[in-house]
């Protein structure tokens, strides 16, 4: 029987969460090994299993897969969360590379400097609800269909939940006049991989506080 | 008879450049309307083509694609330059992913100021010899073929190519301790489209100068 898929990261969010959700949300078990101190991420790369120096890493079906977007798409594949053909493919790519970019906004923001807060801030705000949430509530209007794509879940769906927690957590009067986005977060929190995901206890992790932060900057060097 | 592929951005490299050359490389020929004004900037937006506002906009088989891996992506596939199966395209993703990284560096810096861009393109050319190229030598060394995966032409040998030539224009002689990327750029420089691609007349764009700059960050505001 095939090993479980195995995630090595830092204890946190970060760039591993989104493989994280799409994993869980596909029912897949898997394991972890965190990086907990310089001499964790340096035995990695002396070992040769981090292709760039970088993490995350998943070891899957025997190869030491690396950089994220091509993990996503190799799992969305193998459990069909990647639409019926290549023209659902590059919706689902397109909406979720827009999404990718408003997430690294808030990804980020722990890291930004002091005097530049306010202002990023502000743009997260400003892009959330001009830019990114009026294409994803149009999306689900023009088809009034459960799903982002093709009337059916996938990896689209998945990120755009994750995506709609991490705003929620930033500002929650953003998703206010975003009535069919809120319809979807409960719809897809409700599916059984899902809400069991979201529930304490699974291997969900939560907002890095200052300390996770500083350790991680430490460790990672930046 | 199919409309050629139609591409929307400013006339240089920036995002669009990696796409530009995945085309030429298929031997598919496109057409390009270049963003030279801010009002044409905004009526492509007013008309609803930008799905988050931004280009890269590439028209193509009906759809308004945009998102620069969105559209790389559909376009590997589409011309056979995505591997054969599964495993074969996750090791492209991942070796794409990586050279993108390393070639949006030097496409961001250029717009830095001048004594921070000159940091970025150093640490570029040291990312490239230390981190990047290696990497790439090795898999050559290993399989010993023609190409980066499956013993046949795609999206990674493209890609890389484009990656050598970017940085070799910060450092020409970054290959001197990597005799395969030496013969791969030489090979791949070879193959007809890519040749016809690298002539002077082609649609190719140079590198950015002040006026390019200044054009963009007019257009985009920043």
């Amino acid at each position: 029987m095939a090993g479980k898929p195995k995630l090595h990261y830092f204890n946190a969010r970060g760039r591993m969460e989104s493989i994280r959700w799409l994993l869980a949300a596909a029912g897949v078990e898997f394991e972890e090994q965190f990086i907990d101190s310089e001499e964790d991420l340096d035995k990695l790369r002396n070992d040769g299993s981090l292709m760039f120096q970088q993490v995350p890493m998943v070891e899957i079906d025997g190869m030491k897969m690396v950089q994220t977007r091509a993990i996503l798409n190799y799992i969305a594949t193998k459990y069909n969360l990647y639409g019926k053909d290549m023209k659902e493919r590059a919706l689902i790519d397109m909406y979720v590379e827009g999404m990718a970019d408003l997430y690294e906004m808030i990804l980020l923001l722990p890291i930004c400097p002091p005097e530049q807060k306010d202002a990023k801030v502000a743009l997260i705000k400003e892009r959330t609800i001009n830019r990114y949430f009026p294409v994803f509530e149009k999306v689900l209007k023009s088809h009034g269909q459960d799903y982002l794509v093709g009337n059916k879940l996938s990896k689209a769906d998945i990120h755009l939940l994750e995506l709609l927690y991490a705003v929620e957590e930033f500002d929650p009067s953003l998703i206010t006049d975003f009535p069919l986005l809120k319809a979807l977060k409960a719809r897809i929190s409700n599916l059984p991989t899902v809400k069991k995901f979201l529930q304490p206890g699974s291997q969900r992790k939560p907002l890095a506080d200052e300390k996770t932060v500083e350790k991680a900057r430490k460790i990672f060097k930046f | 008879m199919a409309a050629k592929p139609k591409l929307y951005y400013f006339c240089g490299r920036g995002r669009m450049e990696s796409i530009r050359w995945l085309l030429a490389s298929a031997g598919v020929e496109f057409e390009e309307e270049f963003i030279e004004t801010r009002e044409q900037y905004e009526k492509l937006q007013n008309d609803g083509y930008l799905l988050f506002g931004q280009v890269p906009l590439v028209e193509i088989d009906g759809m308004a694609l945009t998102q620069t891996r969105a559209i790389l992506s559909y376009l590997a596939a589409k011309y056979n330059l995505y591997g054969k199966d599964l495993k074969e395209r996750v090791r492209i993703d991942m070796y794409v992913d990586g050279t993108l990284d390393l070639m949006m560096v030097m496409a961001l810096a250029a717009f830095k100021p001048p004594e921070e861009k000159e940091e970025n393109f150093a640490l570029t050319v040291k990312k490239a010899k230390t981190r990047y190229f290696p990497v790439f030598e090795k898999i050559l060394k290993d399989h010993g073929e023609d190409f980066l995966v499956g013993n046949k032409f795609s999206w990674a040998d493209i890609q890389l190519l484009e990656a050598i030539l970017m940085v070799e224009e910060l450092n020409a002689s970054v290959l001197c301790d990597f005799p395969l990327l030496k013969a791969f750029k030489t090979r791949i420089s070879n193959i007809p489209t890519i040749k016809k691609f690298l002539q002077p007349g082609s649609q190719r764009k140079p590198a950015p100068d002040s006026h390019y700059i200044e054009l963009v960050r007019h257009i985009l505001q920043f």
